[in-house]
């Protein structure tokens, strides 16, 4: 509780800080969503897709 | 119709209820308060809407069973299913089939050989099956038309320069452009694979013309294209046995990439848009428990003032 009020009051009070935080949240949040969505996509199929077969294939 | 508008919505269905704030009574999606008309009206909405739901479904079914023509069964496609992606080894097989059978025919002009690139094939591999065709091009410098090896950028070259030069070579019908065929087709691949494999005899009754075959898939049973496909009709480079039913499913495939070359990407939408919208269910969901507790735990309460 004390952690969220300090963060409260530190980070969220001041517009500046606010949507500096917001910012910051937004590119953290993307970043792991895109790489989780993208390693269940992978994992799901598994030796179909193209970068699974492709190593046939380059010299 | 306007009058059948005007009662419902005199049964306040629409009622807008001014700048007052939305009492819990409003809201309430209960049936206790409503008046017999209101009721009446809804309940009749219903099965109309219902009723007319329910016939246009069973419209849809008797015309299908109208038909002559084979219902192609469903295979177990390996791309079938929410977050189920293509088989790139199969669309790389298929293209071969592609490229050995059915291009003496079949066009597939809104594909080019840069859509192989990092589905199908590598880079250098589609330059180089690029520069196995030649394309015509120009005009040049002093305005003819010359040919030169295929670019990346190119389409893949059609079998016939137009439509008249098709039918003219295939007896007077016109074998389909196949980029589209896959989504064009009633069945989709589940079509394809069925209409390639299921060539018979014809049956007693059944009176062919001069170069048609008998297909129970193809809607009137006689197809101008001969069977195609048949054991070892193509050659496999990744060493799979080329049965015929190998053959017709990885064509399938690649024909179904032809259609909807993003279909990988759409797959992944779909689970990146369900992590989404379940986070912002949660964040709804308490949005509304949060709005709804002043509401919900308010009390009212009524102070008679005596007369005197």
């Amino acid at each position: 509780m004390s952690m969220w009020a300090s963060l409260n009051r530190s980070v969220f009070k001041k517009t500046s800080t606010f949507f500096l935080a917001a910012a910051l949240g937004t590119f953290f949040f993307e970043r792991s969503f895109e790489l989780a969505s993208v390693a269940i996509f992978e994992s799901l199929n598994k030796g179909k897709l193209w970068n699974d077969i492709k190593h046939k294939y380059e010299h | 119709m306007a009058a059948a508008v005007g009662r419902i919505c005199g049964a306040r269905l629409l009622k807008n209820y001014g700048i007052v704030t939305p009492q819990v009574c409003q809201l309430s999606t209960g049936a206790q308060g409503w008046t017999r008309n209101r009721k009446i009206w809804l309940s009749t909405l219903g099965v109309v809407s219902g009723g007319v739901g329910a016939l246009l479904f069973a419209l849809e079914q008797s015309v299908q069973a109208s038909g002559s023509e084979a219902h192609p069964p469903h295979q177990p496609w390996s791309h079938d299913g929410w977050f189920k992606s293509l088989d790139h080894a199969s669309v790389r097989r298929g293209y071969e089939v592609y490229k050995q059978v059915c291009k003496a025919c079949h066009s597939l002009q809104y594909i080019a050989f840069r859509n192989l690139v990092n589905v199908t094939h590598t880079e250098e591999e589609a330059k180089a099956e690029a520069a196995d065709v030649m394309i015509k091009d120009g005009p040049d410098e002093e305005g003819n038309f010359f040919e030169r090896p295929g670019k990346l950028s190119d389409y893949l070259p059609s079998p016939y320069p137009n439509e008249n030069a098709a039918r003219a070579a295939n007896n007077g019908a016109y074998p389909p452009d196949l980029s589209l065929i896959v989504s064009g087709r009633k069945g989709g691949e589940d079509y394809i694979f069925a209409l390639l494999t299921g060539y018979m005899e014809a049956p007693a009754g059944v009176v062919l013309r001069e170069g048609q075959n008998y297909n129970p898939y193809f809607p009137g049973g006689a197809i101008s294209m001969a069977q195609v496909l048949f054991d070892e009709a193509a050659e496999y480079s990744d060493g799979t046995v080329a049965t015929a039913s190998q053959l017709a499913k990885d064509v399938s495939t690649f024909l179904r990439w032809c259609s909807e070359p993003e279909l990988d990407e759409r797959r992944l939408m779909t689970i990146k848009s369900m992590g989404m919208f379940t986070l912002m269910a949660v964040v709804a969901y308490y949005f509304k428990r949060h709005k709804w507790s002043t509401m919900k735990s308010r009390k009212l309460a009524y102070k008679p003032v005596s007369k005197k």
